[in-house]
């Protein structure tokens, strides 16, 4: 949206507290292009790194070296009132990342999981883990590509195991509209979590 | 996946830690700040240290309004670590400000959850 000088890069000053979602997936099931869609200043990328004596199924080995993974995080940015600012974090969803996420996720309203048809199997490791944090909301967005097959989301739901609980509803990452509507259902979600069951 | 794929843009790996910027520490001296730490100047007319870093001089003068601990780190091409380190210093120094975030562990409360809905909904 527009181009974002220095000027309005920053925030009103009435702002009083920032929240975030985390957008996870896969390499290329569209993130980025989500956080661009919805987000009112350009796009940023930062770094994070994380350090492990091992990472994940890589250190199959079992050497014990230790490495620094730096990992590249875009963001985007809505003020959503004169008194609350929603951050974006798209975070790659493999499961090496994991550690870096969980410190994300602290404090998030939740994550919204993007998922791409073509490639669905890509989606199972980051959903399995959010189940079984279970302290983390998410909602599943099923980012629809031109050569995508036309799966119904019950399907998708079965195909992906979802929890009946787990939202899933269909999204076009570069649609602001629709990318908004995928986040609404996430926060419905995490808003009925934290009612509790009525 | 595989772990010779350094290179989808999404991350690399390397041996070389950032602790140069930071005198070797790894982590913030409190753990207050988050990526979504808002920061902002305290004051203004407060002079920094004559030995402070570039990169901490810079810091303090990209929070002369209102913006994210990782809006800061991404406009400088700082790593959030390293940022958020230098940021913990000049709150405890009383140059910044960081206005409060969720609490960590915790999630945001129902008006929070509210408010965000609400803001949602007014866009679509
Ligand atoms: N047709 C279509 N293409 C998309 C959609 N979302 C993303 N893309 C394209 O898919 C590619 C990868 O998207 P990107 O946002 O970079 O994925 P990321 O790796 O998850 O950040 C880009 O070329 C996008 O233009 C979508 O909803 N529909
Ligand atoms: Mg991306």
């Amino acid at each position: 949206m527009g181009s974002a000088g220095s000027a309005d890069r920053y925030l009103p000053d009435t702002v009083q507290q920032a929240v975030k979602i985390l957008v996870v997936g896969d390499f290329g099931v569209g993130k980025t292009t989500m956080i661009g869609a919805v987000s009112e200043i350009e796009p940023l990328r930062t770094e994070e790194t994380m350090t492990q004596a091992s990472v994940g199924v890589d250190d199959l080995a079992g050497l014990g070296s230790k490495t620094t993974t730096t990992v590249a995080m875009d963001f985007g940015r809505i003020t959503l009132s004169p008194y609350t600012a929603l951050y974006l974090f798209g975070t790659p969803g493999q499961r090496r990342f994991w550690d870096l996420w969980a410190g994300l996720g602290e404090g998030a309203v939740g994550a919204l999981v993007l998922v791409d048809t073509r490639r669905i199997e890509g989606s199972f490791e980051v959903i399995d883990q959010l189940e079984l944090r279970g302290d983390l909301p998410f909602a599943v967005a099923v980012n629809h590509f031109p050569d995508s097959a036309d799966h119904s989301p019950q399907a998708l739901r079965e195909a992906l195991d979802l929890e009946p609980g787990t939202p899933i509803v269909n999204c076009d990452a570069r649609s602001r509209s629709s990318s908004v509507d995928a986040l609404i259902t996430l926060v419905e979600h995490a808003l009925a979590l934290q009612k509790g069951p009525s | 996946m595989s772990g010779e794929s350094h290179d989808s843009g999404e991350y690399h790996d390397s041996a070389v830690r950032p602790y140069v910027l930071t005198q070797g520490r790894a982590r913030p001296t409190r753990n207050t700040i988050g990526l979504d730490t808002l920061l902002v100047v305290a004051d203004a007319g407060k002079p920094l240290s004559p030995s402070a870093t570039r990169q901490s001089r810079d810091l303090l003068r990209m929070c002369a309004r209102l913006l994210s601990l990782a809006e800061a780190a991404a406009h400088l091409r700082l790593p959030l670590s390293v940022a958020g380190i230098l940021a913990s210093d000049l709150v405890d120094s009383g140059h910044l400000i960081a206005r409060s975030r969720i609490p960590e562990a915790g999630r945001p409360d129902l008006t929070t959850l509210q408010e965000v809905l609400n803001g949602l909904r007014r866009l679509s």
